[in-house]
């Protein structure tokens, strides 16, 4: 049986979702409404191409050779992957019988009951905690951050290796207490692999015009080194160890 | 021979054999760079030196000066030097640095008009001499070109002819004479010359003992040419300084009787590295001075300069000599030829900065040391002046002791030669298909009548049947032309030099190319999966199209349309092999355009794809800018699949990606680009050119040259000073695709 989902595109050769070389798959509708999403045109569940699983797995098996020199494997990303829960569960159990390492970036944002099932098939989790901060988290993505923090604290529970990543948005994001507060909530967690501490860029804005929509964001600069610095100062002094 | 003896013996005390030598006596090395030496204050300061002459050179049109008195031969000029004592291996062109020489047997206008263009007159007995008594290159093949052929050559289906250039892509065996001294050099001569026995007078047989006559000759004036800069080349080098210099000289005697289009230097860090490893062990030479031999080394390959017209700079931009310099590589006993020498030639990279030549090209194999890999693989990011080529996928073809001419063209070192044939432009070609042969600029009828398409849409059968039977027409037009030039190039301009450093009997081969491969795959996919409409003009000549609906792309992984691709490589080849060539020389083709895919792109209509007229081609087998679009992994595995079997003289990919696309540390950047090439290499890549760089960066340039004199790009198996490049080159790179981060 091959399931069809709705895939906003690939990209081959990924480098920074995951260990090695990844096969990245973006796939279409996301929950949030993150106002500097990068990639405005994933947000609707209906736009896209539609694949089936077996498709994809073809695809993804030419580049075997990469994977193996690399350590590598393929990144499920979005948009939101857990919007297509049986798709993205067929596409994962293959992936493991073909031996592939598989990893999941989500903003966490997800029901509990929808994902026991999948989590098997998963190496490791990018995880994306846009702001500790609920209110400001509602504010930012339009959705509370409930549902992100319970994921984290669930991985956690279950031993399951994620990456924390957290976007540096000069103003709205990197205020010290919220970093303060950001850093002791990663600290409880006793799954984290790696935190990387990421600079907000505007490059995003583009496809919100492209689609006809006014960038929310129009107001705000790009992170520097020094927001990033400061971030991640502020984390390694609170007791987190950062990567990059 | 008293040094030899400290080297371990073998056949080559017996034979030339710079092999046997190197396998016997070489280490490999398996530890990583921290032994390298930084650059000595002699270095810096002789650099500094050559740095503000290339300063000036920039400023002077490009020329720095020009001898325009004197015919350039291994003998002709008084020693040049930099600075004399300061320099530790010694010998210009000419007696000044960047002072270019003029080499009239080519062909004399072209000196004339390269002379005329910077702004200097050639010198009036010269001019006599050529024009009236001494007939050129040049002269020769128009004699014998054919009216097709002018006609082929001037509408640019075939072209970058070495029709009025020197051929190059013959590399000397170089380390001979170091290795053996000319003296014995010249004795084997005399005994191949002898061993040339005419009872049954055949042409060729007259024709070799000539040559071989004028091999012996070029080898006395070496010897003479190294006397006058105090050296005896007669004798076997005793030690490291006198195995780089001698090798240089050798070199240096080539580049002075030869204007060739690559003359590439073969694979001399391995070799050298014997020499130096035994004086360092001795205690002879520390660390630091081996490393200035070859930073002096490579600053004198750094200098090399032709004079060569405007034209010619813009078909191969920013002054290219392609002095390709294999490094690494498998031994065919399974150890690797990676040696300290292997390290301290790319460290010349980090002591002088980052420079197009001497073209630095490693010979990947999965087996090579994970050191040495990583090592390349930082060099690359940092200096973007590197290319890679598949040692595990040419050592079946030539062995372990090969090097490559110019870009991507593999040949044994002594061994073996190709006649250069440039390339024929088969977007051109197709299009001549579809117009019954005739061009779609012109409108003259170039190829031979027939039918021209005429329907609406174009039919992809009709279409396929049509290009088929007229790459045969061109296949033997390209040959036959082939055959014209280098029959001349032989009697006109031989490379005596070159030659001498060869084995008696050299397999040669007929390298072909073709350019225009990804807008051709492209077109026949449209038309094949897409519909395609033709729109023509008031003479019935196709002059654009119109494409309904979206076709599979070349670049993107995907075989409705790759193997297209790999079809049109197959049939050229086999439509080559249906002729024959001079001197029974082995046809070859490659996929490669240098810079010239600009070129081509302007002398070429719109085509099916939806290609403007006038827009460029992409260069080499590199799908078309901005169609790769499932990332470069999908791009990397499209080139993979041409055959390298049926296209023997290389397949050239160029890529781009800006360092954080790689990673976002400089150890995980490393990893990345080793296994992007552990990968593409096991999916039978042959080459891949490695940029790293912002296309900020290059913006910048393009306003402010005077900040990035050094700056470098990989364009198509070899690399530029982006500053050098034309303004249409440099607009054509920037908009290459990039692979970024996503």
């Amino acid at each position: 049986m091959s399931v069809k989902g709705r895939v906003h595109s690939v990209e081959t050769f990924g480098t920074l979702d995951g260990p090695g070389i990844r096969y990245v798959i973006f796939l279409q509708g996301c929950p949030l409404k993150c106002k500097y999403c990068h990639n405005r045109d994933t947000w609707s569940v209906c736009g896209g191409t539609e694949m089936s699983t077996d498709e994809l797995i073809v695809d993804i098996e030419k580049y075997e050779n990469f994977f193996a020199s690399s350590g590598g494997g393929v990144t499920i990303s979005g948009g939101e992957p857990f919007l297509q829960p049986e798709f993205l569960k067929d596409l994962l159990r293959k992936l493991k019988n073909a031996g592939i390492h598989t990893c999941i970036d989500t903003s966490g944002y997800v029901n509990m009951s929808t994902i026991e099932d999948i989590i098997d098939y998963v190496d490791l989790f990018l995880l994306d905690i846009k702001h500790i901060d609920n209110d400001k988290h509602i504010e930012l993505t339009g959705v509370s951050n409930l549902k992100t923090l319970e994921f984290a604290k669930y991985l956690s529970a279950r031993n399951i290796p994620v990456w924390i990543r957290h976007v540096v948005v000069p103003t709205i994001t990197d205020s010290k207490i919220d970093i303060i507060n950001l850093a002791e909530f990663i600290i409880t967690l006793k799954n984290v692999e790696r935190v990387d501490i990421l600079p907000y860029h505007s490059t995003g804005k583009v496809k919100w015009e492209q689609l006809g929509f006014e960038y929310p964001f129009n107001h705000i600069r790009d992170a520097e080194k020094n927001d990033v610095l400061n971030v991640k100062r502020i984390m390694s002094e609170t007791g987190v160890k950062i990567n990059t | 021979m008293q040094n030899t003896t400290k080297f371990k013996q073998g056949k080559w005390n017996d034979e030339i054999n710079v092999r046997n030598f190197i396998q016997l006596n070489y280490l490999p090395y398996l530890g990583d760079s921290s032994f390298l030496e930084k650059e000595t204050k002699s270095t810096k300061k002789i650099w500094e030196e050559v740095r503000n002459l290339t300063k000036e050179e920039a400023k002077n049109n490009g020329t720095l000066d020009i001898d325009t008195k004197t015919i350039s031969t291994i003998i002709s000029h008084k020693p040049g030097y930099i600075d004399k004592g300061s320099e530790k291996i010694v010998g210009l062109q000419t007696d000044a640095p960047l002072k270019r020489a003029v080499m009239p047997y080519g062909g004399i206008k072209v000196v004339e008009k390269a002379c005329d263009a910077y702004g200097y007159e050639l010198d009036e007995q010269i001019r006599t001499i050529f024009n009236n008594y001494r007939k050129t290159h040049n002269d020769g093949v128009f004699d014998a070109y054919t009216p097709d052929m002018i006609a082929a050559r001037k509408a640019g289906i075939i072209t970058g002819l070495p029709d009025a250039y020197g051929r190059g892509r013959i590399i000397g065996d170089y380390r001979r004479v170091p290795l053996f001294g000319v003296d014995r050099l010249i004795e084997d001569k005399i005994q191949q010359k002898l061993s040339l026995v005419i009872d049954d007078i055949r042409d060729e047989t007259i024709q070799l003992k000539e040559e071989i006559a004028e091999q012996i000759k070029s080898l006395k004036e070496l010897k003479e040419m190294a006397k006058s800069y105090g050296y005896d080349v007669s004798k076997p080098a005793t030690n490291a300084f006198e195995a780089i210099q001698w090798l240089y000289f050798a070199y240096l005697a080539a580049i002075k009787e030869q204007n060739g289009a690559a003359m590439s230097l073969g694979r001399v860090s391995t070799f050298l590295d014997i020499y130096i490893e035994r004086d360092i062990k001795e205690g002879l030479i520390t660390e630091q001075e081996a490393q200035e031999l070859v930073d002096h080394f490579v600053i004198k390959l750094r200098m090399v300069r032709f004079l060569r017209t405007p034209e010619y700079n813009e078909l191969f931009s920013g002054d290219p000599t392609w002095i390709t310099e294999c490094i690494g590589g498998m031994g065919l006993d399974g150890r690797p030829l990676v040696t300290k020498t292997s390290y301290r030639v790319l460290n010349t990279l980090y002591n002088l900065g980052a420079a197009p030549e001497p073209n630095l090209t490693i010979m990947w194999s999965e087996r090579l040391p994970k050191n040495f890999k990583d090592f390349s693989a930082k060099v690359s990011i940092d200096t973007s002046s590197i290319q890679y080529e598949n040692d595990d996928l040419m050592r079946e073809h030539w062995g372990d002791d090969y090097g490559i001419a110019c870009c991507v063209s593999a040949m044994k070192l002594g061994k073996q030669m190709q006649f250069f044939g440039a390339r024929c432009n088969l977007g051109k070609a197709l299009l001549y298909a579809i117009n019954g042969g005739r061009d779609e600029i012109t409108g003259m009828q170039v190829g031979p009548k027939f039918e021209s398409i005429t329907s609406e849409y174009l039919d992809y059968d009709e279409v396929m049947a049509k290009f088929s039977s007229f790459s045969n027409w061109l296949a033997k037009l390209y040959v036959n032309t082939l055959n014209v030039i280098h029959y001349m190039h032989d009697k006109y301009a031989y490379e005596s030099l070159q030659m001498a450093l060869h084995d008696r009997d050299v397999k040669r081969t007929m390298a072909c190319g073709i350019a225009g491969l990804s807008v051709c795959a492209d077109s026949l996919s449209a038309i094949k999966h897409a519909k395609v409409k033709v729109i023509r003009n008031e003479q019935g000549l196709a002059v654009d199209f119109e494409i309904e609906g979206d076709y599979p792309m070349y670049g993107n992984n995907d075989d409705a349309v790759d193997k297209i691709a790999i079809q049109i490589v197959k049939d050229f080849m086999a439509a080559l092999n249906k002729n024959s060539t001079y001197r029974k020389s082995i046809l070859t083709q490659s996929i490669l355009t240098i810079t010239s895919n600009v070129v081509y792109g302007k002398k070429t209509g719109s085509t099916p794809d939806g290609r403007k007229k006038g827009e460029p081609f992409a260069p080499g087998a590199n799908p078309m800018h901005g169609r790769d679009k499932k990332g470069a992994l999908a791009s990397l595995s499209s080139v993979a699949k041409l055959p390298y079997n049926h296209s023997l003289d290389g397949i050239s990919y160029t890529f781009s990606i800006t360092p954080s696309a790689l990673g976002k540390t400089a150890d995980e950047r490393v990893n990345i680009l080793t296994s992007l090439l552990d990968g593409y290499f096991a999916s039978e890549g042959h080459h891949i050119n490695i940029n790293v760089f912002e296309k900020e960066t290059l913006l910048d340039a393009m306003d402010h040259p005077e900040k990035y004199p050094q700056l470098t790009v990989r364009v198509s198996g070899y690399a530029v000073n982006f500053v050098k490049l034309t303004r249409e080159q440099q607009i054509d790179v920037v908009n290459r695709t990039f692979h970024s981060a996503v």
